[in-house]
């Protein structure tokens, strides 16, 4: 469970829009599928948007956009429904257990749509 | 770069390339194991049968350690310097460390190869398998581990004999009085002790099919699984073939730098014989694990010999040792009515303390095992009788984690220099505590001795504990968390605290889960308003209040389960589970479901789970009250109801207690003249049987005390803590208990009851209000961006006729 997870990304630069920004409830995610990928999209309290690999490396299941939003020494993380184990949101980092990460893709919210670009 | 070995892939080779890791070793690092799996924790492989998984025990692979699984090693080329495998590979090396622990002695009597012995999971695995079709089972050899395989033997549901060949069981341990007072309690377990008896041979039928164990007297024991645990031997094979020195009865010989014969070969774990002794339990292991990586890395630490205290892992029976077990004075406390053992072995000035035996009460062992060779910090009496240990000072140097060799001086360190202030942080700083767990306790005292509060906050975010958290709310009438956590904490939340505050503001105020900002601070469970499971999808639960159902009404759950093909069980509470449902099929199965007139069964939430109950005095020829209405009025006027953990409900219409409600958090016991209430039962992994709080309640009486009492619970628990826990938490107890719900000795009845009343009143089912709401819809959907599309990550294969989720890897 200690690999770092560094899997070669696409390299389709286009951002996609997934949602509208309002369809995201504050402090919580919802997952979209972006060219066969699971992205886990999240809103933080204060109105940022954040977006992760839906897969949770601990349960090899895919659920982290179903996790509960919050902060860690001010860090924005969410934690995965399963065993619970917090990640950055920003980074991806897993705060509990070293060496273990996610991968953050970029994500932005233009013309009141949220979009997605899985080229980190 | 150095290329290390290691042959065996055991607890104490993973312990080593751990700490290589963690010291960063440069080489390459190959470990070559013969089991099919990496290694995994042995001490706790007993409770792989009760269901703890496999991935759970599994330790995870160091990273940068090449592993060879399903590999066995058959021979070392000392002059080629490589290892030799039995598939033909060879492996090159320049330090060699052979971890090839021990095999499981079995005698050589007639039949034994249709025995089994208690070591690796496959050895779990044919055992459990054997006792399916087996009604006896007998284990031979009465120590701590045959103990443990004939608890577990009982566990898998038959009736367990155990064989010693000494006079008193664990005769390693226990002189022959503790031996008389543990004979009791495996009695008391329901397991047949033979002690003083050997084995002639294991008795098969013709077909090779184990029927008994025949002792010397000539006497059968009646069994079909007959399982070894008569002593461990050293797997000092490959060392013995390739020339190293090794002991008489066996065992790798080593310096007290872990070192064999061969300067660049070094032996740890059980296989190792150091200082003349073969260590079988974990603790040394580790320290020998440690002080090889040490020497590897060019250190010069020792291996002193370690301390060979152990501790029974019986649900319910405490045996420990620790230190001698002889000394010039002895000091012994006796009670064979309540089953209580202690003894003290003392030196002949009655100064130092040498070592301890104890049965039916371990305390003596957490406290007292870090004093053995030091000074006695009270006179023996006082230690014995009133157990005083709990307050006394450790020197520095007293070991207190003897599984990771910490002593207390290290757990001082850690607090005054770490800034440590509570044990997850020891355990993550100091490894204590995690291994075997008895150590735990010990780690408390020193926390709180260490002048650090033992923090009560919730978690990061809240400086308040739970019980005061509620109070907060409640008295200011704060409805949202936002206000509550810019007021009263910091920060944005987290999983901890998220819920907990949910869980206040539904208990006070009801209203529903997903309403408003309150949606984001449920759990997924809440969330989805089912429960997830492992593969991400979630089961559904519709309640079946008291267990009473239509025909009617389990065809459509029937129907349901077959149209959108989810796994069907039964469930230990008298409803049906219906596993396997994707987030975009969760409305549509509610919307069959409250259509006909079901309503969430809030199996995922922190709630009032069940009511079950016996079929009572409507069609049992011994009830004496309609145990199935009162379950079924008490389930609905509870449903719902958020509390700190679920709660659990059981009705008998008679003292026969067919309905088990003594191991509930609420039971009722129907008496002739009423009821009979039982509270904080279960228990959870620690189980309790409730206790009874009031006899002969009328129904108006008995609905009030257990209003009172869910209400008292829930505004003073904390976060997680059971009905079992917080009663024992509660100062004063049952007596206070009651005191406060029956005779309302701190004036807050009339509050308990309006809250109750409140939540009755203001109850309305989660799915049906779903249902009805767009917005609260559209959030069940796989994806967003395409929400008619089911997550391709879900698979099943099918096992008995049903579903079974298949895991990516
Ligand atoms: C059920 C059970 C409960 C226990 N409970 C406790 C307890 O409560 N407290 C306690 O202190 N101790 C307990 N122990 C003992 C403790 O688990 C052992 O002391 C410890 O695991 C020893 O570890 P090891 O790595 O030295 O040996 P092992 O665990 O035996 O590991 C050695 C490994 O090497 C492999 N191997 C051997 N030869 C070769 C070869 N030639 N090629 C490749 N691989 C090879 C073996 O297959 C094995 O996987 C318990 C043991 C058991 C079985
Ligand atoms: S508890 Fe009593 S009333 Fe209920 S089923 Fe059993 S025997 Fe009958
Ligand atoms: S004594 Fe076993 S974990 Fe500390």
């Amino acid at each position: 469970m200690s690999a770092t997870i560094s899997e070669p990304l696409t390299t389709t630069a286009a951002w996609t829009a997934v949602c509208a920004y309002d369809d995201l409830l504050p402090e919580r995610g919802v997952c979209a599928l972006v060219d066969g990928r699971q992205v886990a999209v999240f809103r933080t309290f204060d109105g940022a948007v954040h977006a992760l690999d839906n897969l949770d490396p601990f349960s090899g299941a895919y659920v982290l956009s179903r996790g509960i939003v919050g902060t860690r020494k001010g860090e924005p993380t969410v934690a995965s429904p399963l065993h619970k184990q917090v990640f950055s949101l920003a980074t991806g980092r897993c705060l509990d257990e070293q060496g273990v990460a996610v991968p953050v893709y970029a994500v932005r919210v233009s013309g009141g749509a949220v979009e997605v670009s899985l080229q980190g | 770069m150095r290329k290390l070995v290691v042959v065996g892939y055991g607890p104490t080779a993973h312990r080593l390339v751990e700490t290589l890791r963690d010291r960063g070793f440069d080489g390459r690092v190959t470990v070559i194991g013969e089991e099919p799996r990496p290694a995994y924790d042995r001490v706790h492989l007993t409770s792989y049968l009760s269901g703890t998984t496999l991935e759970d025990l599994t330790y995870d692979v160091p990273e940068g350690t090449v592993t060879r699984l399903n590999t066995r090693v058959t021979g070392i080329d000392r002059q080629a310097r490589h290892v030799v495998t039995a598939d033909g590979g060879v492996e090159p090396y320049d330090v060699l460390v052979l971890a090839t622990g021990s095999a499981p002695f079995v005698p050589p009597v007639p039949g034994a190869e249709h025995a089994y012995v208690y070591r690796t999971i496959e050895d779990l695995d044919a055992i459990r398998k054997a006792a399916k079709d087996a009604a006896e089972g007998v284990v031979v050899g009465g120590g701590l581990l045959g103990l443990e395989a004939a608890d577990a033997l009982r566990a898998l549901g038959l009736k367990a004999h155990i064989v010693e060949m000494s006079p008193w069981l664990m005769p390693r341990q226990v002189d022959e009085g503790g031996g008389a007072v543990l004979k009791q309690h495996i009695e008391g377990l329901g397991l047949a002790v033979h002690a003083g008896a050997g084995v002639q041979e294991v008795v098969t039928d013709g077909e090779g099919q184990v029927t008994g164990l025949r002792k010397p007297d000539g006497t059968l024991v009646e069994a079909q699984v007959v399982v070894f645990s008569a002593g461990i031997r050293p797997r000092d094979e490959l060392a013995r073939a390739a020339g190293l020195e090794v002991g008489e009865r066996g065992g790798v010989v080593v310096d007290p730098g872990m070192r064999t014969s061969d300067p660049s070969i070094y032996a740890v774990g059980e296989c190792a014989l150091a200082g003349g002794m073969i260590y079988g339990l974990v603790g040394p292991c580790n320290t020998m694990a440690e002080v090889a990586a040490d020497r590897i890395l060019g250190g010069s630490a020792t291996f002193e010999g370690a301390d060979m205290s152990t501790k029974l892992k019986l649900l319910g029976v405490e045996v420990a040792q620790f230190g001698a077990m002889t000394g010039a004075l002895d000091v012994t406390y006796m009670d064979p009515v309540g089953g209580v053992y202690k003894k003290l072995f003392i030196s002949d000035d009655a100064r130092t303390l040498l070592g301890g035996i104890c049965v039916g009460d371990a305390s003596p062992y957490t406290s007292l095992r870090p004093f053995v060779g030091k000074a006695l910090p009270a006179s023996p009496s006082d230690l014995l009788f009133s157990g005083a240990g709990a307050n006394l000072d450790l020197p520095d140097e007293a070991q207190v984690c003897s599984c990771n060799n910490v002593c207390a001086g290290d757990i001082r360190t850690a607090v005054a220099d770490k800034g440590v202030t509570d044990v997850p942080g020891l355990k993550a700083c100091t490894r204590a505590g995690t291994t075997c767990g008895s150590c735990v306790p010990m780690l408390k005292q020193l926390l709180e001795k260490s002048g650090v509060e033992v923090s009560k906050a919730l978690c990061e975010h809240f400086t308040y504990s739970r019980a005061e958290l509620f109070d907060i709310v409640r008295v200011r009438e704060i409805t949202t968390f936002s206000q509550l956590i810019a007021e009263h904490g910091q920060g944005r939340g987290c999983d901890i605290c998220k819920p907990a505050v949910a869980s206040i503001l539904a208990s006070l105020h009801n209203g529903h889960v997903l309403e408003g900002e309150r949606a984001a601070l449920q759990d997924t469970n809440d969330a989805f308003l089912a429960n997830i499971q492992k593969n991400g999808t979630y089961s559904v639960v519709p309640r079946i209040p008291g267990g009473e159902i239509t025909p009617e009404k389990l065809i459509v759950i029937g129907e349901v389960a077959r149209d959108y093909g989810l796994y069907t069980k039964i469930t230990g509470g008298q409803r049906i589970d219906l596993f396997g449902a994707r987030v975009e099929q969760l409305p549509e199965i509610w919307r069959r479901l409250v259509d006909a007139g079901f309503e969430s069964g809030h199996a995922y939430g922190k709630a009032l789970r069940t009511v079950k109950s016996c079929v009572g005095s409507t069609w049992c020829r011994y009830g004496v009250q309609d145990s199935v209405g009162l379950a079924i009025d008490l389930e609905l006027r509870y449903r719902g109801l958020r509390s700190p953990h679920k709660l659990k409900s059981a009705v008998s219409g008679c003292a026969r207690e067919c309905a088990e409600a003594r191991s509930k958090d609420f039971g009722i016991i129907a008496t002739e003249k009423g009821w009979n209430l039982y509270v904080a039962g279960n228990g959870g992994f620690k189980p309790r049987h409730a206790d009874l709080l009031a006899g002969d309640l009328s129904t108006e009486e008995l609905i009030r005390t257990i209003d009172r009492f869910l209400m008292f619970y829930i505004r003073t628990a904390d976060r997680l803590q059971r009905t079992a826990a917080w009663l024992e938490s509660l100062e004063g107890g049952l007596d206070y208990l009651r005191e406060v719900i029956m005779e309302d000795s701190l004036g807050i009845c009339a509050d308990l009851d309006a809250q109750m009343a409140h939540h009755v009143a203001t109850y309305a089912d989660e799915w049906s209000a779903t249902l009805e709401d767009p917005d609260k819809l559209r959030r069940f959907v796989s994806f967003v961006n395409a929400p008619g599309v089911p997550d391709p990550s879900i698979v099943f294969e099918s096992e008995r006729g049903q579903i079974k989720p298949v895991m990516a890897r």
